[in-house]
């Protein structure tokens, strides 16, 4: 097969995903975008699987053909489509039996996967290469850097698999001197790299290849593993990104465009959402990867008398809200846990067709994943035109009647905005204390994420509403 | 308590301290709201409206008869006369500048809350009458300026001829001055402001105008107000507004000082150096004009044909704005001394917002109150934050001072050159990708940075999808293959055996990816 051909269809399948992640800057354009990129993917794969399996050769003119590898034959057909028919039944049997909630286990569980085929592809070229015995230099270092990125993603993306699904604690692992101990594996990282290119044949190869994956497996493992559960939003665009790189240095072992062009998109789309998230937390990335709120033994919420919070139950709240006019609902993770999102949605429905304007302000990092909550909302039919980002409603609350704060605490902290001292200090909030009445839905006066007391509790205008969300929820619809 | 709101007895005011508005929520608040008839009539605010808000319209004596009476300007010695005693009064009342007035409610036995001594902090915002008219001055000073201004603000190319943009000069940047810069800029006009207090640059440079340093050392402001300032600077100071004067085509001047007579900062021949036709506004011509030759209420041309605003009414020439957002400030204040909703007033002395506006009380004249210094930009440099608490400690530290442009452009030079250097030493088939794979991060960050963020979640799942393009390199894995033996011995096992797993795992994002993907963006619709 052609080999012009071939790169020819890549192109197309890069402008195609470009496109893609282009229609996701509107919901009306979104569902094209993705139909866009799904034909680039098969695009892409049709043509390389044909050439896999017809051989690959290069133009030289007057109709002559250069062989670059030769036909693999019927046999890899059989065996490419059988296995990508097993992957297809598993991918699509998740795709449809995830719940919206568990969004972003799968998400960090596909990180995995791209990071583990990384290292796959790494190891692939090399084994290739010691085989023949020919070793590139250039060559070498890249795959030792594709195997390294992919190694930690992989393990990264497990452990946030693993504390996303509750299979794991989501409080940070707390090792002694875990900064130093990330340092150590990248400075064995970057040696081990100088001399596999100067030495990359015989055993001494093989084995600093394996050290350095075994490395950076650990490496991933434990970086993931000292940051906490609130901070999963950074950590699962970070991981979103490595995924990213990880692709992309395959694509420069390969001498493949199309990888190196997804990769780099995939990268910088990761990039960019932490850094939206970190900007929405008032964190530093750097401060962020180095571990939990805490980790390092800073002073978490002074003992302060808040003085006493009022309760109000479910009865006093519908009451409230058929005298009120102007609602907004700001949810949190506390939401996603409870699955109280199709409850909220059918209140909202409720006081709607009363003539109430119900609105929702969504913090950039409430949930586990960046846009979670707005999903979990267009699961329960929420329409997406009344679901608003907290810049576009922040200026609102003063003219809100009733707030409805459902399992956020931390980004509804007034001490963010008002206490210099807090640990929060600085970072953006719903400021939901300026409504006229605030009711939050909680099960405990426990403290959010952060570990800070929440002021708001034990402001006048707020009331408690205690137990689980989607009950509580579906009380006031009931009373309604 | 019955709350009354009066109508305003001096000539020409229009405004009124409530609106059916803020009648509503002093209703919900627990008060019974008498309001004086006719009292809103010339802010548009008709009795009918009050009534349906929940207030009763009564005659004069009946509203000025109430336990509470709202109203803007100090009031006259006859309204003095109508308040019953004991009553509590909330006005603007001058407090400094008229120590008769306050002798005269202490001996009325009146609790008298100043709308115009709020004190500066921020909790404290929402209640300052002083800001909110500010607002709305610097706003109507400019459409006065525009008004007398022969030209167009905005530049324009018409088919007649090219039009240059008004320049505006705004001295002073608190409220009144950047609402008078937001609004000349937005008319087009190019805008310059200065201020003694150098922190507010910054915020003068966010309304879209170009801050004018005074070339001499600057002061801070610890309780949010201008001083008076040192000789040096008055010199320097002079310069600027000298070298200004003779460029710009509207002054406008906002510069005032509680309890002192306003600063002079243009003189005689400033004014005379400028252009025939120029306006100047003289925002503080009450007080004794920033402008040589202003008049309170006036507009005086000058010979060179200067025309010189001197009205002391600006906020009350937009009645509707003004009482709506004084009626909130006045609002704002009755629900924090009304803290449990019950319709009675308790006062808590402890607390410094409500002490400083109280002046007089049970006979009393309690002005002025006992000192609290609360700066307005406390995170400047060094010096005085060692001694300030360690809350503006902390804030000064965590202030990073914007780099010298200089040296980044030093650092992006190194950049490239070590850049070039790495490119020197790389083969020239790497660099090809390494262009692809630059562009490709470019058109990433800015496809990313349209994207909604309702959609990052769906944009997530797409990513993984696409980045399961790794399949192409386990696809190619199959390549590396050595024809020539079995498939299952030597090298050729193990190579299988990973490209088989890696065409699994890619295979399960693609289809998992653009799947789940699909099925979240139909759920998204719109109401």
């Amino acid at each position: 097969m052609n080999i012009s051909l071939i790169n020819g269809s890549y192109i197309i399948a890069g402008l195609l995903f470009i496109l893609a992640l282009a229609g996701l800057s509107k919901h009306e354009t979104s569902r094209r975008g993705n139909i866009l990129g799904s034909i680039g993917m098969g695009l892409a794969l049709l043509f390389t699987i044909l050439s896999v399996v017809l051989g690959r050769a290069a133009n030289i003119g007057n109709g002559h053909y250069l062989p670059i590898t030769e036909a693999v034959g019927g046999w890899a057909l059989a065996v490419i489509i059988a296995t990508m028919a097993v992957g297809a039944a598993f991918g699509v049997y998740r795709a449809i039996k995830v719940e919206m909630t568990e969004m972003p286990q799968l998400i960090a569980l596909f990180h995995s996967f791209v990071g583990l085929a990384a290292v796959l592809v790494g190891w692939t070229a090399y084994l290739h290469a010691a085989a023949s015995g020919h070793f590139d230099p250039l060559h070498s270092g890249e795959l030792f850097v594709g195997v390294f990125i992919g190694a930690v993603t992989f393990t990264g993306s497990i452990i946030a698999f693993l504390k996303l699904s509750a299979k794991m604690k989501s409080a940070p692992l707390k090792l002694p001197a875990h900064n130093l101990l990330n340092l150590i594996a990248i400075i064995a990282f970057l040696v081990l790299t100088v001399v596999f290119v100067l030495r990359p044949e015989g055993a001494a190869g093989l084995l600093m290849l394996s050290a350095m994956t075994a490395i950076a497996l650990l490496l991933g493992l434990h970086l993931v593993a000292s940051i906490g559960g609130g901070d999963m939003p950074v950590v699962i665009s970070m991981l979103n990104s490595y995924s990213g790189w990880a692709a992309a240095a395959a694509g420069f072992t390969l001498d493949n465009d199309l990888l190196i062009i997804t990769g780099a998109l995939v990268g910088s789309s990761g990039a960019y959402l932490s850094y939206i998230m970190c900007k929405a937390m008032n964190r530093s990335f750097i401060s962020v990867i180095m571990g939990g709120f805490g980790s390092d033994g800073a002073v978490v919420g002074e003992q302060k008398d808040y003085g006493e919070h009022n309760e109000i139950n479910a009865v006093d709240t519908a009451e409230l809200l058929s005298r009120s006019r102007t609602v907004v609902i700001t949810p949190g993770y506390g939401m996603a846990v409870a699955q109280a999102q199709s409850a909220v949605a059918t209140l909202v429905d409720k006081l709607r067709e009363k003539g109430l304007t119900v609105r929702f302000g969504i913090h950039p990092v409430a949930g586990r994943l960046p846009g979670h909550m707005n999903v979990l909302l267009a699961e329960a039919k929420v329409p997406y035109d009344i679901v608003l980002e907290m810049d576009e409603i922040n200026d609102d609350f003063e003219n809100t009647d009733v707030v409805l704060v459902i399992g956020a605490n931390d980004t509804v902290n007034p001490a963010a905005a008002e206490d210099p001292h807090s640990p929060i200090a600085g970072m953006p909030v719903l400021e939901v204390w300026k409504a006229e009445r605030v009711i939050v839905f909680k099960r405990s006066m426990a403290t959010g994420y952060a570990g800070v007391q929440n002021p708001l509790f034990f402001k006048d205008n707020a009331a408690m509403l205690f137990g689980d969300a989607k009950q509580r929820v579906e009380d006031i619809v009931k009373a309604l | 308590m019955i709350v009354g709101i009066v109508r305003e007895s001096s000539v020409g005011e229009k405004r009124v301290a409530g609106t059916p508005q803020s009648v509503a929520q002093l209703v919900k608040l627990g008060y019974e709201v008498l309001v004086e008839q006719g009292a809103g009539i010339a802010a548009a605010f008709p009795d009918a409206d009050y009534a349906i808000a929940g207030a009763r319209c009564v005659s004069q004596e009946e509203a000025w008869a109430a336990d509470l009476v709202l109203k803007i300007n100090p009031p006259i010695d006859s309204e003095i006369a109508a308040l019953k005693e004991g009553a509590t009064l909330i006005a603007m009342i001058a407090a400094p500048r008229s120590p008769e007035l306050l002798e005269a409610l202490a001996a009325r036995k009146l609790t008298v809350l100043a709308m115009d001594s709020v004190p500066r902090i921020s909790r404290a915002q929402s209640l300052d009458v002083i800001s909110s008219m500010a607002n709305i001055g610097g706003y109507r000073a400019v459409v006065e300026a525009a008004h007398e201004f022969g030209s167009f603000f905005t530049g324009q190319v018409t088919a007649a001829g090219k039009v240059p943009p008004a320049k505006v000069f705004v001295s002073g940047t608190g409220v009144a001055g950047l609402a008078a810069i937001g609004t000349a800029h937005s008319l087009g006009a190019i805008v310059r402001a200065t201020d003694i207090r150098a922190e507010t640059a910054e915020q003068v440079q966010s309304m879209g105008a170009q801050f004018v340093a005074v070339e001499a050392a600057s002061q801070q402001s610890s309780d949010g107000y201008a001083k008076e300032a040192s000789e040096d600077y008055a010199a320097a100071a002079a310069r600027m507004y000298a070298e200004q004067a003779k460029d710009v085509d509207i002054i406008i001047t906002t510069a005032q000082i509680p309890g002192r007579p306003a600063p002079r900062l243009l003189t005689e021949e400033m004014v005379a150096s400028m252009k025939p036709g120029s306006v100047i506004v003289d925002m503080a011509a009450a007080s004794g004009g920033n402008v040589a030759g202003s008049v309170p209420d006036q507009i005086v041309t000058t010979p060179n044909g200067v025309k010189i605003i001197g009205y002391t009414d600006l906020p009350g020439r937009l009645p509707t704005q003004a009482s709506t957002l004084f009626s909130n400030n006045v609002l704002n204040l009755m629900k924090l001394i009304t803290p449990d909703k019950d319709g009675l007033v308790k006062l808590d002395l402890e607390d410094v917002v409500q002490r400083g506006m109280l002046v007089t009380q049970a006979g009393e004249v309690t002005w002025p109150p006992p000192a609290v210094s609360v700066s307005a930009a406390p995170a400047a440099p060094a010096a005085p934050a060692a001694a300030a608490t360690p809350g503006a400690a902390d804030a000064a530290a965590k202030e990073k001072k914007p780099r010298d442009p200089r040296v980044n452009y030093v650092l992006l030079g190194l950049c490239a050159a070590v850049l070039l250097l790495l490119f020197f030493f790389s083969p020239s088939g790497l660099l090809g990708h390494f262009m692809v794979f630059m562009l490709s991060i470019v058109v990433g960050f800015y496809v990313i940075g349209n994207v909604s963020h309702s959609l990052h979640t769906p944009l997530m799942s797409v990513t993984n999808a696409i980045s399961g393009i790794i399949v192409v390199g386990c696809l190619l894995g199959l390549t590396l293959l050595d024809q020539g033996t079995s498939l299952f011995a030597g090298a050729n096992l193990p190579l299988l055996i990973l490209s088989v797993i890696g065409i699994l795992l890619a295979s399960i994002n693609i289809f998992g990816g653009f799947l789940v993907t699909q099925r979240m963006l139909k759920m998204f619709r719109r109401g």
